[in-house]
């Protein structure tokens, strides 16, 4: 056994020779943002958004010294942040990158993102975005700005309108109602929905809209507080709901999972705006039978809601031209021309004040019976509490926590367990990786 | 005659352990998207199986007419070479005896046992130095060598080579070149076979290296699209069954090559077991 190990070690030590050659240079950082005085120039921008090629298009014939070059790639976690990470470390990453709000603090953290609150141009568009958008962003940090705020998330109440109104329940407006609701659809033969065991993600919009914040930064150090009062609160309730067996526990976007909507077992789900097409594609049979309505609130009369998803533009350390590519997000991310493509070709609900108020969003949808329902969700939106900041190691948050839920959903433990392990899992990480955390 | 009926059942069970999830997606592939979720898995429903392939085929100017079209470049020109390369090597390796043989061939098999997805992140960051990352080169390159196949061809030509007749022709005024194409390699001609056949399914189905080298959806082969794709299901439901149905038309390739090639397969795997 003593022959095979050689290689082995040898490739290992050439990894390391070669990573130590190329670690990115700290220069490109002092760099000002202003308009580089090259007549031409073009920039690469990899994204996985579906058709992001249609909509460059429109910037490049309109822009023909400012060219855009797509890359794409599978979606950040299942291998494009990977390839970012590898980029940056070999040199040679993308001049802008797709990046969701709860990954660019990984990349904050390994130094790999331009700071475009120097760009005047940026700081100008502040305005345009939503508060809380821009705080996914700028990490609360006055003047910063390590991305374009691109889409969002904001959460609403997708429930059976037929089925509610056949069972004379009422639509749930709390969190109390809608246990009290629970009991009824159980009572009916269905679920009231299906608590996702697996995308820790709707836990985490859960948590948000409880006032929960995992994560801070005082700028010396980390702290994490995955058990904080909020997030015990949210995790105590939905352990109820699965104690008295009133929620399923199907496994989240899975054909398992499409079917329990599209047979009526689930009868609502608390989801993002992006939502309203994942339930018309998985369920097809229910067209007509949903509506939208607005998160339970956790005090009767509040109009809190929380946040599931969104994305950012960055500019990547190393960008010859931040101005130009700062100039380019800022198009992508608040132009009706482009807003209005992005919500057609990927369903992308805009971080803009004005984004609401697009022409597509205006229509009512046939598959929720006609109703306006991203009236719903522009109200939503504007009701998101501001300040949630996510920490620079979710990968591995989510996965200790998604472990600790499935266990949990199986009757190994509780939820709030989980969240403690996690907690304590976190910290670690952040140990390791050397990022200071205070305890 | 004893053992028979244990045999068949074993083999049964294999059989059907195999094919299943094969039968799943082809009858997957022929459901339209509403049938797709709420009818029986293994069996049809409305067959769309024509509608289905058309789409794919035409989905965003026929991206997937690409990738198949990179795949098979990528597959079978490195599988070409490397055989090439790999029958060379091996049968300099069992025919000269030079100083140093040894070494080289214990380097050449502490090769088969690191993983290619060990090698991927150090040839990006190599070929990223180079300027040659997301290149078509940046995937065929490293998919020439194949020391597993320098392992064989070298057992396969010290078995089927007899010295004597590398002699003869050497006596009758071939060169060592001429030798080797004329007489050499068609006596390896099994062998040669299993080796393209193994870097055909080992190059069509390496993901990683694609996945880390390539940004450019031009160039990638039909493995990353697909990949791709299904990370965006989420976004984009129709992928799903794209999804679907561009996984069973990239497997049809593997299959046409075994069916064309497993008569020399079988032919070359007796051979070595009995000499």
């Amino acid at each position: 056994m003593k022959i095979p190990r050689r290689p082995l070690a040898v490739a290992a030590s050439v990894a390391v020779l070669v990573t130590a050659c190329s670690a990115p240079d700290d220069t490109a950082d002092a760099a000002a943002c202003t308009p580089g005085d090259a007549q031409s120039v073009t920039l690469t921008y990899t994204s996985w958004i579906p058709g992001i090629e249609e909509v460059v298009d429109v910037w490049n014939k309109a822009n023909p010294k400012i060219q855009i070059k797509v890359q794409t790639g599978p979606n950040g976690n299942n291998g494009t942040y990977q390839n970012f990470f590898n980029q940056l470390r070999a040199g040679n990453p993308p001049d802008l990158g797709h990046i969701e709000y709860d990954a660019l603090p990984s990349f904050r953290v390994q130094d790999g993102l331009f700071d475009l609150g120097a760009c005047a141009n940026v700081a100008d568009a502040r305005g345009q975005f939503i508060d809380w958008t821009w705080d996914q962003v700028s990490f609360g940090e006055e003047n910063s700005a390590y991305g374009i705020p691109q889409d969002s998330g904001p959460m609403a109440l997708f429930y059976r309108k037929d089925l509610f109104e056949k069972n004379t329940i009422a639509v749930p407006a709390t969190w109390d109602e809608y246990a009290a609701a629970a009991e009824k659809v159980r009572a009916a033969g269905g679920y009231i929905t299906n608590f996702s065991q697996s995308d820790i993600n709707q836990f985490a919009g859960l948590s948000w809209q409880a006032g929960a914040h995992w994560f801070a930064n005082d700028g010396d150090a980390w702290t994490v507080r995955l058990t904080d009062p909020e997030t015990t609160k949210v995790a105590a309730y939905w352990q109820g709901l699965l104690d008295r067996k009133l929620v399923s526990t199907v496994p989240p976007w899975t054909t398992e999972w499409d079917h329990a909507y599209n047979s009526g077992s689930a009868w609502t789900w608390v989801s993002a705006v992006w939502g309203a097409n994942s339930i018309s594609s998985g369920a097809p049979d229910t067209a007509g039978r949903w509506a939208v309505a607005p998160m339970p609130q956790w005090q009767a009369g509040g109009a809190v809601s929380g946040n599931w998803g969104g994305s950012s533009t960055a500019v990547f350390k190393g960008s010859a031209h931040p101005y130009e590519a700062a100039q380019f997000a800022l198009w992508l991310n608040t132009s009706e021309e482009a807003l209005t493509l992005l919500a057609q070709k990927a369903n992308l609900y805009p971080a803009t004040k004005a984004g609401a108020s697009l022409p597509v969003y205006a229509q009512g949808v046939e598959f929720y019976g006609g109703q306006k329902i991203y009236e719903v969700f522009a109200q939503a939106a504007t009701q998101v509490t501001p300040g949630f900041v996510w920490g620079p190691t979710m990968t591995s948050t989510y996965a200790t926590t998604s472990d600790g839920f499935k266990t949990a959903v199986s009757g190994g433990g509780t939820l709030t367990g989980a969240l403690a392990a996690a907690q304590r899992s976190t910290v670690d990480t952040l140990k390791s990786q050397s990022i200071p955390v205070k305890e | 005659m004893k053992g028979r009926p244990a045999a068949m059942t074993v083999m049964g069970v294999c059989t059907v352990y195999f094919l299943t999830p094969i039968w799943w997606l082809f009858v997957s592939a022929t459901k339209t998207r509403a049938d797709f979720t709420t009818t029986a898995p293994l069996w049809f429903a409305d067959v769309a199986l024509v509608d289905n392939v058309r789409e794919v085929l035409t989905y965003r100017d026929g991206i997937f007419v690409r990738w198949m079209g990179n795949s098979v470049l990528y597959t079978a020109g490195a599988a070409l070479i490397g055989t090439l390369l790999a029958a060379m090597c091996g049968y300099a390796l069992a025919i000269y005896r030079f100083p140093g043989r040894e070494t080289i061939f214990n380097v050449v098999l502490g090769g088969v046992l690191v993983p290619a997805t060990a090698l991927a992140l150090p040839l990006f960051l190599i070929f990223s130095r180079a300027g040659a990352a997301n290149t078509f080169w940046a995937v065929f390159l490293p998919s020439l060598v194949n020391p597993f196949g320098v392992y064989l061809a070298r057992i396969y030509a010290a078995a089927s080579v007899p010295g004597e007749l590398v002699e003869a022709a050497r006596i009758d005024g071939a060169g060592e070149v001429r030798t080797f194409f004329t007489i050499s390699a068609r006596l390896m001609l099994p062998a040669l076979v299993t080796i393209f056949l193994f870097q055909f399914t080992a190059v069509w189905n390496n993901f990683l290296l694609p996945l880390i080298m390539l940004g450019d959806e031009r160039l990638f082969p039909v493995t990353l699209g697909l990949y791709t794709w299904n990370t965006q299901v989420n976004q984009v439901p129709q992928l799903r069954g794209l999804v679907l149905v561009g996984a069973l038309l990239s497997v049809v390739p593997l299959v046409v090559a075994f069916l064309l090639l497993q008569r020399f397969w079988r032919n070359g795997l007796g051979t070595g077991s009995v000499k």
